[in-house]
């Protein structure tokens, strides 16, 4: 059975599409297959330039780390382990919805795509919501540098004793805050990115189901739970056994 | 649709339509790499006015074209700014790359077309920005936005700029992607791998830094307007940052960078000299894989740039040994490209006269490339117009003269038209003779001891700097000159023909100006590049039925 493959003309003039229909082939492609290859390459390249974004601050990360163990370590006491070990979860739930919607989209299971894909946009932002609560808490702690910044109370005895560099103490937290905060907007755009698929799912607007474009949407959010499972080791539990 | 069916037997070649809105919105690669073309050549100008300011300046020991050294600074700052962001690093790739690169391969399109007029779009955010600075204040921190200096103690717009090259690295990264991703997916059958032009192999190896370079810099950056607004410690040591640490993620992108300007030119000559030499391009497996390599290796040699930073003696030795290996690949290219002349039948057409000009000045370039990647001679002339006339032999001299000559060699191919010979050797001539009178004193200032950014000098370096300036006026006009002619030749008629030059390479079998979807059939692919014999070339010649490859013209 082939199928004559729908073209962007067809839509643009207004004949029904349905999820039954093939997916739209664009005028550059040759096929539906090099399509689909072309478009998962250019999310695979675009996760490269990611990792590269991140690598810059791990780097930096990594040497403030071994050139002042001992203020990074600190520092570090202050992070809500707690929180942060409830998030772990809820992302790497999340990355389990959205493997499932990408499959429901692949079967075509219309209905089940729809609530996997509202499942892991319930996990996102509560992932942000419990982020938020460690935010405020980080707040009125007063370790905010750049707003509100000082060494607390318990630790100023221990950085004169031992000569430890303050400016190193600080330089935990705005790290922590930039790569937290850059990972929650990553976040942020894959939540609407989500919402997008989504809704489009709903108003049936991809011919074939859209499994490509859905694909392509979970690879983006397995990297941004990827990134996290990074940042929480690194943040969070370099100095928790002592 | 019906319309154009009927007007099927007119040719609807790409440039058909002429509203604004056609050019603004449109998906084509062609228009978009024109679009490209419009804007960098602005930005050139701009860079390249920056610079007559300077030779001006440096016409006299003492200060007296401008009102301050602060001024001088802001100068050198926009000069780079414009030069390195908004001219070099789009140039050839954004600009021939996107016109060539589904053509070279037998594609209708780039993988995605829209992401691609968005790269432009960003380009413009970035350089409207870049604009604004200009005329409100400038910068001067140097292009290299060097810590603690740029965060704490300058008092020029710092955060704009950076805002600036974050920006337009999004437009080189979303570049780079689509080209690499085109590449793979969607050659024509028959291009396989080692079937490719080898410009397309260069811009594949550009691509790959532009894809894992940039986002470096762009976070490097982000950092320096993080500890500028908020005030706190990242790169300052006063607030228990490292600077070097700032210098190493600069660096990381900023020496790859490099090689985004001349890989391209590279790739670029790789088609010129073997079209003008009616031979076969010796040794192409080795150029194909030498801009690979160059490309791998250019990630590891960044350190280079701060061998009198403070980093530790012996990095400072691997990197200096990691510098000369580089030198391998780039010698080889060089090497490659002189063995196609020989035997060639050679003809000095504009494109040639470019290249070759490209071949001998990016050699002198790459030379003294070498004697600054060891360590003694580079703590010697470190930040002196050595370093400068190096550079400036690279970019000028190598990018600028394979654009120039790309440019040339694919006009026809992009308008339809052919430009006046006779202006177009000309502009070549003066271009190298301009640019050797105004670098090549560099070389002697530098070694003498004349340090970079500086807006006053002693006077026994005068000579030297009079030369130099000259050199600048008269590489001004060859700049000029070509923008003339070229504009000119759009009042002919369209009448280059499909393949002027008598060159192989599918963008040489369409039409010129191509058609929307660039081939009215979709190509098969059945030979290997570069199928040129020189004996068929003076056959030709010799019973006066061809002109040995050169213009046809009516």
């Amino acid at each position: 059975m082939t199928m004559e493959p729908v073209t962007a003309d067809r839509r643009s003039a207004g004949k029904p599409i349905a999820a039954e229909d093939e997916p739209i082939l664009e005028v550059q492609f040759d096929d539906l297959e090099q399509q689909h290859e072309a478009s998962m390459l250019g999310m695979w390249l675009f996760l490269a330039t990611e990792v590269l974004f991140f690598g810059g601050l791990i780097t930096s990360y990594a040497v403030y780390r071994s050139t002042s163990p001992r203020e990074v370590a600190l520092a570090s006491h202050h992070m809500k382990v707690g929180l942060g070990c409830l998030n772990t979860v809820i992302l790497l739930g999340s990355s389990l919805t959205m493997a499932l919607a990408v499959r429901a989209s692949q079967l075509r299971a219309h209905r089940d795509l729809l609530w996997w894909l509202g499942g892991t946009m319930v996990l996102g932002t509560l992932f942000l919501g419990v982020k938020a609560i460690e935010y405020t808490a980080e707040y009125q702690e007063n370790l905010v540098p750049g707003w509100n910044f000082q060494i607390p109370e318990e630790n100023r005895a221990t950085i004169e004793q031992e000569q430890l560099n303050p400016g190193r103490f600080q330089m935990f937290f705005v790290l922590y805050f930039f790569m937290t905060g850059l990972h929650a907007i990553h976040l942020i755009i894959g939540i609407a990115l989500v919402g997008v698929m989504a809704y489009l799912s709903w108003r049936r607007w991809f011919s074939g189901g859209g499994a490509t474009q859905i694909e392509v949407t979970g690879l983006y959010w397995h990297f941004i739970d990827i990134v996290w499972v990074f940042l929480y080791p690194l943040l969070y539990l370099i100095d928790v056994h002592s | 649709m019906s319309a154009v069916a009927v007007e099927f037997q007119e040719r609807e070649d790409y440039l058909q339509e002429y509203t604004l809105k056609s050019w603004l919105l449109t998906t084509d690669h062609k228009r978009i790499g024109l679009l490209y073309m419009a804007t960098i050549t602005l930005f050139f100008f701009i860079g390249g006015a920056t610079a007559t300011v300077m030779r001006l300046e440096l016409m006299t020991p003492q200060g007296d074209v401008l009102y301050s050294p602060d001024a001088y600074n802001r100068l050198f700052t926009m000069h780079g700014v414009v030069m390195i962001f908004f001219f070099l690093v789009p140039s050839i790739p954004a600009v021939l790359g996107n016109f060539l690169i589904p053509i070279m391969i037998g594609a209708r399109d780039l993988a995605f077309p829209i992401l691609n007029l968005l790269s432009w779009y960003i380009l413009m955010i970035g350089g409207a920005i870049a604009l604004w600075i200009l005329i409100f204040g400038g910068i001067d921190t140097g292009w290299t936005f060097y810590t603690p200096f740029s965060t704490m103690f300058s008092n020029t717009m710092v955060v704009p700029a950076a805002a600036a090259v974050f920006i337009t690295g999004f437009s080189s990264i979303l570049t780079g992607l689509n080209f690499i991703v085109t590449i793979h997916t969607m050659r024509a059958p028959g291009m396989t791998w080692f079937r490719l032009p080898l410009f397309v192999w260069a811009i594949y190896a550009t691509s790959l830094i532009q894809v894992l370079a940039t986002p470096v810099v762009a976070i490097a950056i982000a950092l320096v307007a993080v500890e500028r607004v908020l005030r706190v410690g990242v790169f300052d040591p006063a607030l228990g940052g490292d600077p070097i640490l700032f210098q190493h993620l600069f660096w990381f992108y900023s020496h790859p960078v490099v090689y985004i300007m001349v890989l391209p030119g590279m790739g670029v000559v790789a088609e010129i000299v073997p079209c003008f030499s009616r031979r076969p391009i010796f040794g192409y497996r080795f150029i194909a894989f030498s801009s690979i390599a160059i490309a791998v290796l250019g990630f590891l040699v960044w350190g280079h740039h701060m061998f009198v930073s403070g980093q530790s003696m012996y990095a400072g030795m691997i990197f200096s040994m990691l510098s000369y290996l580089i030198a391998i690949p780039s010698a080889i290219k060089v090497f490659n490209w002189t063995a196609t002349l020989y035997k060639g039948s050679v003809r000095l057409d504009t494109p040639m006269l470019y290249a070759l000009g490209f071949i001998g000045l990016f050699t002198l370039g790459g030379l003294t490339g070498l004697m600054l990647a060891s360590l003694a001679i580079d703590v010697h002339v470190h930040d002196t117009y050595f370093v400068v006339a190096h550079f400036h032999y690279i970019m000028v001299g190598g990018a600028v003269m394979a654009y120039l000559g790309g440019i040339h060699f694919w006009w026809p191919k992009m308008s339809g038209r052919m430009y006046n010979e006779l202006l177009g050797k000309l502009s070549a001539l003066i271009v190298f003779i301009g640019f050797n009178l105004t670098f090549f004193p560099q070389f002697v200032l530098g070694y003498l001891g004349m340090p970079r950014r500086y807006y006053e000098y002693p006077p026994e370096f005068q000579v030297l700097n009079v030369m130099s300036t000259a050199g600048a006026s008269i590489l001004a006009v060859g700049y000029v000159l070509p923008l003339v002619y070229l504009l000119l030749s759009l009042r002919n008629p369209p009448d280059a023909g499909p393949n002027p030059w008598r060159a192989t390479g599918l963008e040489w079998q369409t039409t010129s100006p191509p058609p929307v979807h660039n081939f009215d059939e979709p190509p098969v692919v059945m030979e290997d590049p570069y199928a040129y014999s020189p004996e068929a070339a003076e056959a030709l010649d010799d019973n006066g039925t061809g002109d040995g490859g050169s213009t046809l013209r009516r």
